[in-house]
Parts: structure tokens; sequence; C-alpha cells
């Protein structure tokens, strides 16, 4: 494969220290995600999925070991520069969206795009309702975020990581407050990001999903357990179109 | 922005402290500002041409003196700047004595002045009833005097006309031949109106007992010719007393110009004094909206740690929040010039104390306001500024 490496991690470990306790989130972990690839990570509650995808994500340093972006150690970086990464290189879907209280919809959207010197208010407000649109949201622009559902909420969230165009998309459970139908919707919405080159990064406890990615990584105690290829990537669209119609109520 | 909007009655108190400080600080300065200007117009309705001599080396460096040297100015001077003086167009002498002045069962305390018949339109002083002495009465040194309103007032409470009416100041008789037009009060709150004038022989000879002046004033002929006036006059006075070329003047002359000057660093001094007084009340309200931005970090602790995951850098939150404690404070700092203002108005049309705000005292509150929000805004914009993404965004 002659693809070029995104992500590269050389044996990362993660420690947290809880009061005398030293707990070990990644104990070494090394992998290569190449360009274009569509990764779900799996694992149980408690194996360190989060704590991987905080350090994929530049918002966290690994406590020993080297995570190279792009080829550059990301460990090494002032803080300045990986924030400079999150802003424009780098979607994050957050477990429990992280949205900004009292604050609708488009303004949540529009927040990694007010870091982006690049934008002009318009451009902010265009690109950040377009980003909405792709999510089906397009009718709840004005919405604050206490005044929408969960799953609604967690799509705001997909917007927002959307709205920078980034090369790299980093999710963590974006589907785990969505029905089985939203589910199918952003799992489409993932595959056409994919198709589109973007390489994405997939947590998720559902082993459906694994289905509908390239390749599945299986995490357990800080530690790869498995790292599998998927030949027969299933289209979500199609699963989509074979789920029972939608009842009115 | 938005912050200081939503927790509006938290974001008012703390402004409170700004506008309330500022408001001190406007209004100190406009009662500062404004009695400079009205000692400056009333020194100026004296006569800006005014030349004041006093015995004595000048005083301003609070070297004390010989008794003696307050006796230099001799009835020898006043002749000789009389006929030899070139810039001045007018000279009188003064002697003063204070004491009670009767009129039958009544009476008041008040100020003799013994001056020459020059010295009211040297003060540029008008005679509202009846005339001036003239230089036969004081040449035959008689007992009669000018009286100022007050003093008509006191011993004249059934409202005669006192022209030609006999009183006893230091039970010396005095006949009336003149009333002063009303001066008021000036604005150290001295009654103006409260003097007797007569002239200086008289008061010398049967009063002050005594051969020397306590100070001579005269006119230059225009303010312009002052300094020339007074060189002229130095080398008059001391050629007369005899003064070696090494020796200091054992006399002062001040031009009306100086006084001004004198009084208004006076008042400078005062105004500072009160103006700092009130600029420690703007640093307290610093330290209360320090407080209040800690609070507000602490408390958006999770929205910081989300805009610094997409993206947002150090500089950008300690930006975010150092414009907020700036727009407080600045926020405050206009309202308090408002209420100042309003203070100040209030002082002028209710108090009738003439205070005026000098413009660039509006612009220094601002810049201070602007000041203090920076200074105080750092320390939680910094806090902000250095948390790690991750553990603020889970804080709860
Ligand atoms: N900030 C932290 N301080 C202390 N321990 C932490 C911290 N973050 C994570 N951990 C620990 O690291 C381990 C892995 O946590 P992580 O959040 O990565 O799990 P996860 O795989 O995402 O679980 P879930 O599926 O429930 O989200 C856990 O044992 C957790 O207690
Ligand atoms: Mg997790």
């Amino acid at each position: 494969m002659d693809k070029k490496v995104v992500i590269e991690l050389q044996n990362v470990r993660r420690n947290f220290q809880v009061g005398s306790e030293t707990v070990h989130a990644l104990r070494g972990v090394s992998f290569k995600i190449y360009e274009g690839e569509f990764v779900t990570i799996m694992g149980t509650s408690g194996s360190g999925k989060s704590t991987l995808l905080n350090q994929l994500g530049c918002l966290d340093t690994p406590t020993s070991g080297e995570y190279l972006l792009d080829g550059t150690p990301v460990r090494s970086m002032r803080r300045s520069q990986r924030a400079r990464l999150r802003n424009r290189k780098i979607g994050f879907v957050f477990q429990n969206y992280n949205l900004l209280a009292k604050t609708t919809a488009v303004e949540n959207v529009e927040l990694p795009l007010m870091y982006n010197k690049d934008y002009s208010t318009r451009q902010r407000r265009e690109a950040a309702i377009a980003a909405l649109q792709a999510v089906g949201l397009g009718d709840r622009l004005e919405h604050k975020s206490n005044q929408m559902s969960g799953g609604q909420m967690q799509r705001v969230a997909i917007a927002r990581a959307l709205v920078n165009n980034p090369a790299v998309i980093l999710a963590d459970e974006a589907t785990g407050n969505l029905d089985t139908r939203t589910s199918y919707e952003v799992l489409v919405l993932f595959q056409k990001l994919h198709a589109e080159g973007r390489t994405i990064i997939f947590v998720t406890h559902n082993p459906e999903i694994a289905q509908y990615s390239s390749r599945n990584i299986v995490l357990r105690d800080g530690k790869i357990r498995e790292d599998v290829y998927n030949q027969n990537i299933l289209s979500a669209a199609d699963a989509l179109a074979a789920l029972p119609a939608p009842q009115d109520d | 922005m938005k912050a200081i909007l939503s927790n509006k009655a938290r974001s008012i108190l703390s402004m409170l402290g700004i506008i309330i400080g500022v408001a001190a600080v406007i209004v100190m300065m406009a009662i500062g500002q404004g009695s400079k200007e009205s000692v400056r117009k009333e020194l100026s309705t004296w006569g800006t041409n005014l030349l004041t001599i006093r015995p004595g080396a000048d005083m301003r460096g609070g070297v004390r003196q010989d008794p003696s040297s307050m006796q230099t100015l001799k009835m020898a001077d006043y002749q000789s700047i009389l006929s030899e003086a070139k810039f001045v167009t007018k000279v009188s002498p003064e002697v003063s004595a204070s004491g009670q002045v009767i009129n039958g069962a009544n009476n008041t305390n008040t100020s003799c002045y013994g001056e020459s018949p020059d010295y009211l339109s040297i003060k540029q002083w008008t005679i509202e009833e009846g005339t001036c002495f003239t230089e036969e009465d004081v040449k035959k040194s008689a007992k009669v005097c000018v009286v100022g309103k007050t003093v008509v007032d006191e011993l004249f409470p059934g409202g005669q006309d006192p022209i030609g009416k006999t009183i006893r100041f230091k039970s010396i008789p005095f006949r009336i031949v003149g009333v002063l037009k009303s001066k008021g009060y000036n604005s150290w709150g001295m009654d103006q109106d409260n003097l007797i004038i007569a002239p200086y022989t008289t008061v010398m000879k049967r009063i002050a007992a005594q051969t020397f002046f306590s100070s001579i004033v005269c006119s230059a002929v225009t303010e312009e010719l002052s300094d020339e006036a007074i060189e002229d006059l130095t080398a008059i006075l001391r050629r007369n007393h005899k003064l070696k070329d090494d020796a200091d003047d054992d006399f002062t002359i001040r031009s009306q110009q100086e006084m001004m000057e004198t009084m208004s660093s006076t008042m400078d001094t005062i105004t500072i004094i009160l103006v700092v007084a009130a600029g420690f009340s703007l640093l307290v309200a610093g330290i209360g909206i320090m407080n209040i931005m800690l609070v507000s970090v602490t408390e958006r602790t999770k929205e910081i740690g989300l805009r610094m995951s997409v993206g947002a850098r150090g500089l950008d939150i300690s930006n975010q929040f150092l414009i907020e404690s700036i727009l407080i404070s600045l926020t405050g700092g206009v309202l308090g010039v408002l209420f100042g203002g309003l203070l100040t108005w209030g002082c002028n049309a209710i108090v009738g104390y003439p205070a005026v705000i000098p413009a660039w005292s509006v612009i220094v509150s601002f810049a201070v306001c602007v000041l203090i929000g920076v200074v105080f805004g750092y320390f939680p914009a910094q806090k902000a500024a250095r948390m790690d993404p991750i553990e603020a965004i889970r804080y709860e």
C-alpha cells in the first residue's frame, strides 16, 4: 500500500494518577492509520477508547511513546500548535456531545470557525448552516441546545466536527444515543465522508457498525487485542432502505 | 459579551464599584477645576495688571524672617514710586487693622484698610453711593471712610442712609462718605463686603500707630508691561533701601499673574489629593472585578475546555476574558462618568457650587477603566488560558 500514513502511534502509554494509585489507561498502543481509512474502535467500557481518541485528537499527550500526525510528533508541539491542528485538521465528536448551553445550533456549529481567521462572519454562518443541513437539521438552526433531543444534539455535535472540513474525523460513540434509523442515517453520512476521502475513526460499542467500516481495532485493558481489515464493507444506505418505514404517530 | 448579558445582576454589581469610583473621581476633578476657574475669575476682577509689593524677602522658600524685615516699606518708598515709577499708573499704600465697629447700639467685627483714593480703581471696585475720600482727606488724616455693604447692613439695620453718619472703629469716629458696591463672597467663603476703607494716613496714625506699610499695591500700565514695572519698582526700592548689589531684596513684588499661578497650583495639589483618594475606590473596584472574573472562569470551565478542543488557543481564551473584564470596567466607567456628570450638575444647580468637568478627566477615566480591566482581568484570563482542555471539558 503506497497510501500516506496520517496517524502513527508508537508504543503510546497514558497513565493517570488517582490519589496514590496509577491507572494505566493505555499500555503501549502502536498502529498506523492511512489516509482515507474508516476505522472503528471497539472494546469494553473502560478499555481506553476515549483516552486513545483524546490522544488522536491532540487533546491529550502520551505519558510515553510517540504520536505522529502527518509525520509530525505531537508530544513536542507547543500548545498553540496543537490548538491549530484541532482547529484545522481534526473534527471531534464527543461521547457526550459537549454543546454550549443556552446557545443555538448554528452558533454551536460556528464555534470552530471562530478561531479560524480565514472565515468571515458570513462565511462562518453559511458553513455552519451547510453542515447542519448535511446532518438533517436544516430546520433546527435557531434551536438552543437545551431545546433539542439527545439525537438532535448528537447531530449538532457531528455538524460541528464537520464544519471546518477536517481531514480526520474522530467520533466517540457518535451513534450511542440514536435510534436504529438515525444511527443508520449517521452511518450513511460517515460513509459519504469516507467516500470523499476523509480519514474516519469511529469509537463504538456496537459490533454491527464495524461491518460498515474498512478496519476494526479492538481494545482491551489499554492494549490492542485485534486489528482486522474488513474486506466486505456493507452499505449503510442499503441497510437504511431495508429498514421498515417510520411509523407516523 | 453574552456572558455579561446573561449575568446582568452580577455584572452590574461588580460594575458598581467602578461606577462609584469613576463618579467620585469625576466629581472631585470637576470641583477642583471649578474652584480653580472661579478663583481665577475672581482674581482677574481685581485687575490683571495689579502689582502687590510686600515687605520681606520672597517667602515662597519658607525661610523664617526677622520681624524687622517686615517693616521695610515706608512713606519714602511710596513717594518715590509715585514720582519715579515708569510703568505704573496708580499706587496705594496699605495698612490694615481689624476690630469692632460701632454705631450706637449696633456693632460688628470688621477690617479697616488704610488706602489712598487710587485704591478703588486699582482693585476695580466701584462706589455705589456717595464718593470716595480725597487726596485732601489723606493729607489731613481726615476721619472719613468708605464702607462695604455688610458693615452698612450690620450697623444700620433700620435701612437709614449711612452717608454722612459717623461710626466708631476702635473708638475712633469716622464719617461715612461712600458705600461700596456689593461683591458678595469669594470662593473661600470670605465676605468681601465686610470692610471699611479709610485714608492710610488716618489708619497709620490713629489706629495702627505704625510708620510702615503692610503692603503697597499699584497698577501696571498694562498686563503685558507687568514685568517691566516689577523691574523698575525693584530698582527704585533697592536704591531707597540702600541695598548692596549682593544683598537680597527686602521686599517682594508679585504680579496678579503670579498670584493666579500660586493659587492654581495650590488648588491643583488639593485636587490631586482628592482624586487620589477617589482613585483608591477604583482599586477596590478592580479587585471586585477580578473576583467576579475568577468566578466566571470557574463557572465556565466546561465552555473553556470545549472552545479549546475545537481549536481555541490559550491566547484566544485569555483575550475573551480580558475583553470581558475590560467591557465590564469600561461600561462601569461610562456609567460612572454619566453619574459623575449628574452629580456635578446637581452640584451646580442645587448647591450652587461652580463645578466644571474638564474634558481630559473623562478621557483619563476611560483610559483608567481600560487599564483596570486589563490589570485585574489578567490573572483570571491567564487562569482560563492555562486550563487543560480534557480536564476542563470534564469539569462539572
Ligand atoms: N482523567 C482521568 N483520570 C483518571 N483516570 C482516568 C481519566 N480518564 C480515564 N481514566 C481511566 O482510564 C480508563 C479508560 O477510560 P476511557 O474513558 O478511555 O474508557 P472508554 O473505553 O472510553 O470507556 P467507555 O466505553 O465507557 O466510554 C478508565 O479506567 C478510566 O477510569
Ligand atoms: Mg469513552
